[in-house]
């Protein structure tokens, strides 16, 4: 479960965003699914899988405060401790369905992987991905390449002018699996797309469900973000 | 056996004991190492009926330390004891309940219910917890009414009870005694400390309940002093805890006077801490020349080393 990754590489790709490869023990890896990554301060930092090839997993992060800025300074050939994968992540069981995946911001990361492993599964998906501006723009060609791909910026810089609701209201899908800040997650969660399955980002303590740290409300009570989820049902939680 | 430690009520193997709200209720560390490793489990808090606890966000980092209000967040005693305690009890290692609640009457329910629980070895009394509203840490900063709901709890628990010491108090030595005087079989500390961090951008806590404790390493060298204060008032023992994350940090309280030391915060940063501690032990009493661990219980202030 803990293990010393190696750092591969580590640079930015957007303004705002960084790019991190590790390589990590064998072991099979879900989208959607995060590492509690361990940096120079007390609490790990948990990070979602952007995506998985053998055995080299990618994380993209934003650098907020100390501990994405001790990230940010690691190079390659460094030892980086971290624990996972944890979590649970979006069901991949979707054949036969169309899949929208909605992402803002630094919550994309873990849609790619997610959209990697739907296509090798032969389902079909379109993605709406939002961002700032254009110069915070990552992975645009990487989702074009596997397949329909629409970008929003809030300032109009870029593709459409707004946010990634706009776009969602012409989407006809079965499913929609989603990350990004929590005012998108409210607004995706309550779209006309049937089955709503969304990726929630908290604070934590543990990692591993033992601490309540990172609790989301809930119908009835609490769940638990980081061993409940992160992945939950829309239904599933009160935002 | 240079480990071995026996406490009221506890047969502890070794010293080391994962502490109250760091741990669960053990399901989740299972999955990481055998918990019959572990000398003791200190579970989460019990409260005689569900607590959804504090909004969020419920944790703040700081400077080498964490602030949490999680609020007691815990399913009530009779669920803990119905699906939490039948999964425990499969472990080789001794398990001590930690009883809350806002009355004294809760209290006492509480520690009824579980004290009697073949797998509940003893209580300890959380009168020491800074996020609940009532309760919780007001019996813990006064010395009259510690010793009541001590008095009180020892009165309906059939097993040894253990009183949790709040850190946020003026004398904690007037606290310590009044406990032993109410019939406490040892003491627990420290609690975490309350703090506050407040966020730069919005000029509001950062915490959804304003204030939380204050745990981690930064509250070590506070906690190494209360123990070393309190081993000296009283003649019960002391199970130690406050920014324990090595080895060393174990030695330091049993020098201050502990007789055993719990392991807080340090499982958020690394889940196989207690083990790891465990297993460095020997190495370290080999190191020090030490033969059995409470050998060196209280040095601290049993001897004056010549400096000269």
């Amino acid at each position: 479960m803990r293990q010393m990754a190696t750092v591969l590489s580590n640079r930015p790709v957007a303004k705002g965003a960084m790019e991190m490869k590790v390589s990590v023990g064998a072991g099979e890896i879900a989208p959607g699914t995060f590492f509690h990554v361990k940096t120079s301060q007390l609490l790990r930092r948990p990070l979602s899988v952007a995506n998985v090839d053998g055995n080299v997993v990618t994380f993209l992060y934003k650098v907020i405060g100390a501990g994405t800025t001790d990230l940010a300074a690691r190079k390659a050939g460094d030892k980086l401790d971290v624990l996972g994968p944890l979590g649970n992540g979006f069901p991949l069981d979707q054949t036969g369905k169309r899949v929208v995946l909605v992402g803002g911001g630094i919550g994309i990361p873990p849609l790619y992987y997610t959209r990697r492993m739907l296509a090798a599964r032969g389902i079909e998906t379109v993605a709406i991905l939002g961002f700032d501006t254009k110069e915070s723009i990552f992975y645009e060609d990487a989702f074009r390449e596997l397949g329909e791909t629409i970008v929003t910026t809030v300032d109009g810089s870029y593709g459409e002018q707004g946010f990634v609701t706009g776009p969602l209201e012409r989407i006809q899908a079965d499913v929609l699996f989603s990350c990004g800040p929590e005012p998108m997650l409210k607004a995706v969660a309550a779209s006309h797309i049937p089955e709503r399955y969304i990726s929630i980002e908290n604070r934590m303590g543990c990692g591993i469900g033992a601490c309540f740290a990172c609790v989301c409300q809930a119908p009835g009570g609490y769940v638990k973000v980081c061993s409940d989820g992160p992945v939950f049902q829309a239904e599933e939680v009160t935002l | 056996m240079r480990l071995h430690v026996d406490l009221p009520g506890l047969s502890l193997k070794n010293p080391i004991m994962p502490a109250s709200g760091c741990f669960g209720f053990g399901e989740e560390f299972a999955k990481l190492y055998d918990l019959s490793v572990l000398g003791g489990i200190m579970i989460k808090a019990s409260t005689g009926e569900s607590r959804f606890g504090n909004n969020t966000p419920r944790v703040a980092e700081t400077a080498q330390g964490m602030l949490n209000a999680i609020g007691l967040q815990n399913p009530g005693v009779e669920a803990i004891i119905d699906t939490k305690l039948p999964f425990l009890s499969a472990f080789d290692t001794e398990i001590i309940a930690n009883v809350a609640g806002s009355t004294s009457e809760e209290y006492v329910h509480v520690a009824r219910q579980l004290s009697a629980d073949p797998t509940i070895k003893a209580l300890e009394l959380n009168i020491s917890c800074p996020n609940v509203k009532c309760g919780g840490m007001q019996f813990g900063t006064d010395p009259v009414m510690a010793a009541e709901l001590t008095r009180l709890v020892k009165a309906a628990s059939s097993k040894p009870v253990y009183v949790k010491l709040s850190p946020n108090v003026t004398s904690i030595t007037d606290m310590a005694r009044a406990v032993e005087a109410a019939g406490a079989d040892g003491i627990t500390m420290i609690n975490t400390l309350v703090g506050m961090r407040i966020d730069v951008t919005t000029g509001q806590p950062i915490l959804a309940n304003r204030i939380g404790g204050l745990s981690g390493p930064a509250i070590k060298p506070v906690a190494i002093r209360m123990v070393y204060e309190v081993a000296q008032a009283v003649n019960i023992p002391i199970i130690g805890m406050g920014g324990v994350r090595t080895v060393d940090d174990v030695l330091e309280f049993i020098y201050a006077g502990a007789s055993a030391v719990a392991v807080g915060t340090a499982n958020f940063e690394n889940p196989y801490v207690c083990q790891e501690i465990i297993e460095a032990l020997p190495g370290r009493l080999d190191e020090l020349g030490i033969d059995h661990i409470l050998d060196v219980r209280g040095r601290a202030y049993a001897q004056t080393v010549s400096r000269a």
